[in-house]
């Protein structure tokens, strides 16, 4: 299977250049640096901070991967990151900034709907729509009113391309998307969020509900990604962040412990907590 | 110990599973049949009354030759039945109209012992038509609100003690009494609602200028349809928004999430990816009450119902206004009349029997079709 999808995804990847050219500017496509973390407190109840402090930048084009215990504030940072905690109607940043293309998005200025165009999600518990496999992928361009068969039809395709998911399901495109399997729904889920073209996409947790083999799959399909897109994931599974990842931010009790090349942070970690972390010893 | 064990039955002192305490089980007994007897007495009661009423209904409404249903019943208005004898010997049983033809056509014949009995006559077409056009006002209205309010509550409203207590006034609603309701309705709707007029009425609560020579006034719509439908919506709203509330809650987070993740604002995230799944769970719940609600009496007593009127809704009404401004005959308002306004007699019970019947059918008819919606969508809807 993975052969099939590798040679798909050399027949249809998307130019980086494509994918960059629209907006943002130039000292960020520079700096390599797509989300700047700046010294960030986070609380859903006002006083109780969860995240402290915390500062981190991600780089275009890599894989980063957030690990750390239950409860230790990484989907929470993950949230902040396409305002998804704005759902939550006490939870606010309470200090820094978060950039992220160079702007503040926090910022009064910012329209939460066209960051969110930019920001993808791919969520835990696969979530297709109970719309046919079509209409979720074409979802996205729907709602920003893209009503051109031959637009839908082509972004559909070749979004379904990129998540390996196009030759397994181009017979039934008008079957219903919960028909498929659970891997196939979740590769579903990052063919409809890869159809909006999102500069960044984040994942939490996305293979916490698939079994291994469902898993080998998306991790492939995620480092095939990478060439096109800037990827955060948060894992529970510290195996999957050494496969996946290029860099690993490690969270504990609401702190950013250690953040670093993926291997560093794996063979030779500089603080005692994520040696403990990663051993096993805790978490 | 030896002795008294040959002594026994050997079959009875080998038993150690023989029974000691009588008195227990005795009392276990009672307590099984006294529940059953419960249980059976509420049979007996629902079977009397369906039986009463399908045995002495069913004869007015079908017929024994073709086509099989009494069609006059179902074409004609409440009428005065009238009885007499002739002349000749002979008994008459007849509608008002056609007592009145037969006098014209049969001059010289001489009536005796002539008595009349109010609305026993004709068919229940007037109240028939006007019970569907106030639960069709009533459906509008109280599907529009209830969807509104509803779809606020649950995804616009900010979770807190105010909508606690919005939530907990809604409920309350449920637990008022349909009568207060029927003079609520006549409070508010028929005497103070606001219209839109040429010249303000003497006894408008006030009125102010909206356009050149138009008015907004405070007058009331009077006692209408529009007054009835609108009391029966208020009416069943709570449950209506109790119902919708409950099909909102049922669609998971992660449709909502991932359609916000994709760019889509607040809006067309209900629109696209919440209300479609809903909607069926939303109007199955809602039909169930509205069902309810087409038979109160009470609410439409003071604001909508009349007990006898000439001509059918369409007849009467030459603007969209005009129509939705009369009042009309409607079958609980109708029965009531029947069974509890006019003296009684054997006369009287055809139209009463039959209008039970046919009413107890049709209410029957719409809470069957909301059943059969509610497992057919839950068969369809899966995720």
């Amino acid at each position: 299977m993975s052969t099939v999808m590798s040679e798909q995804e050399k027949e249809t990847q998307i130019p980086e250049g494509t994918q960059s050219s629209s907006s943002s500017s130039e000292n960020q496509e520079a700096s390599n640096v797509v989300i700047e973390v700046d010294d960030v407190n986070f609380a859903y109840v006002k006083g109780k901070d969860v995240l402290r402090n915390i500062s981190m930048e991600v780089n275009r084009g890599e894989v980063t991967a957030f690990i750390g215990p239950s409860g230790c504030g990484k989907s929470t940072l993950l949230r902040c990151f396409n305002r998804m905690n704005d759902l939550i109607p006490t939870a606010a940043i309470t200090n820094g900034e978060i950039r992220i293309l160079g702007t503040d998005i926090y910022d009064p200025n910012v329209d939460v709907i066209e960051l969110r165009k930019h920001v993808g999600m791919v969520f835990q518990k696969y979530n297709p729509f109970p719309k046919s496999i079509y209409e979720n992928v074409a979802y996205g361009l729907r709602i920003q009113g893209v009503a051109k068969k031959s637009v839908l039809d082509d972004t559909v395709e070749e979004s379904l391309r990129l998540a390996g998911l196009w030759e397994e399901v181009k017979d039934r495109l008008d079957a219903s998307g919960l028909g498929l399997s659970g891997g196939q729904q979740q590769r579903l889920c990052i063919a409809r969020t890869i159809a909006v073209k999102p500069k960044i996409i984040l994942m939490d947790e996305p293979c916490s509900a698939l079994d291994p083999i469902s898993t080998t799959t998306v991790e492939e399909l995620i480092t095939q990604l990478k060439d096109d897109f800037t990827i955060v994931i948060v894992t529970h599974n510290m195996q999957q962040a050494t496969r996946v990842s290029d860099r690993t931010a490690f969270f504990y009790l609401g702190n950013l412990i250690e953040m670093d090349e993926t291997t560093k942070i794996f063979n030779n970690p500089s603080k005692k907590e994520t040696e403990d972390y990663i051993s096993g010893r805790f978490g | 110990m030896h002795d008294l064990a040959k002594d026994k039955p050997v079959e009875k002192s080998l038993n150690p599973f023989s029974t000691k305490d009588f008195a227990l089980k005795r009392r276990d007994g009672f307590i099984r049949t006294l529940l059953r007897l419960a249980t059976y007495f509420i049979l007996a009661c629902a079977g009397f009354i369906f039986a009463d009423i399908i045995i002495k209904g069913a004869p007015v409404v079908f017929e024994s030759s073709f086509p099989f249903v009494n069609t006059k019943f179902f074409t004609e208005s409440p009428e005065t039945l009238v009885v007499f004898d002739t002349a000749d010997g002979e008994s008459h049983q007849l509608d008002f109209s056609d007592y009145s033809q037969f006098k014209r056509d049969n001059p010289d014949m001489k009536i005796i012992e002539e008595h009349t009995h109010s609305y026993s006559g004709g068919g229940i077409l007037g109240p028939l038509v006007g019970t569907a056009l106030l639960t069709l006002i009533c459906i509008v209205v109280a599907l529009f609100i209830g969807l509104t309010t509803s779809i606020y509550l649950n995804e616009y409203s900010s979770k807190g003690r105010f909508m606690d207590m919005v939530r907990l006034a809604i409920m309350n609603l449920a637990g008022v009494p349909s009568i207060v309701y029927g003079l609520f309705g006549l409070g508010l709707f028929c005497l103070v609602a606001p219209v839109i007029v040429d010249a303000p009425n003497d006894r408008a609560l006030f009125s102010f200028p909206i356009l050149p020579g138009k008015y907004l006034s405070f007058e009331g719509w009077g006692t209408c349809m529009m007054a009835g439908g609108f009391t029966l919506a208020v009416m069943i709203l709570p449950v209506i928004i109790a119902a919708c509330e409950e099909s909102l809650k049922a669609i998971p987070m992660g449709f909502r999430e991932a359609s916000l993740a994709l760019g889509a604002t607040k809006w067309q995230t209900i629109s696209k990816a919440v209300l479609p799944y809903a909607f069926p769970g939303m109007l199955t719940a809602s039909i169930l009450g509205i069902t309810r609600v087409a038979g109160e009496t009470a609410p439409i007593m003071f604001t909508a119902a009349l007990a006898h009127k000439d001509v059918l809704p369409w007849e009467g009404a030459n603007s969209l206004g005009g129509f939705f401004s009369q009042s009309v005959q409607a079958m609980p308002y109708h029965i009531y009349t029947v069974a509890a306004r006019i003296p009684q007699s054997e006369y009287t019970k055809p139209m009463q029997y039959g209008s039970v019947f046919v009413f107890m059918i049709l209410v029957m008819c719409f809470a069957a079709l909301s059943i059969w919606m509610r497992i057919h969508y839950r068969k369809k809807v899966k995720w």
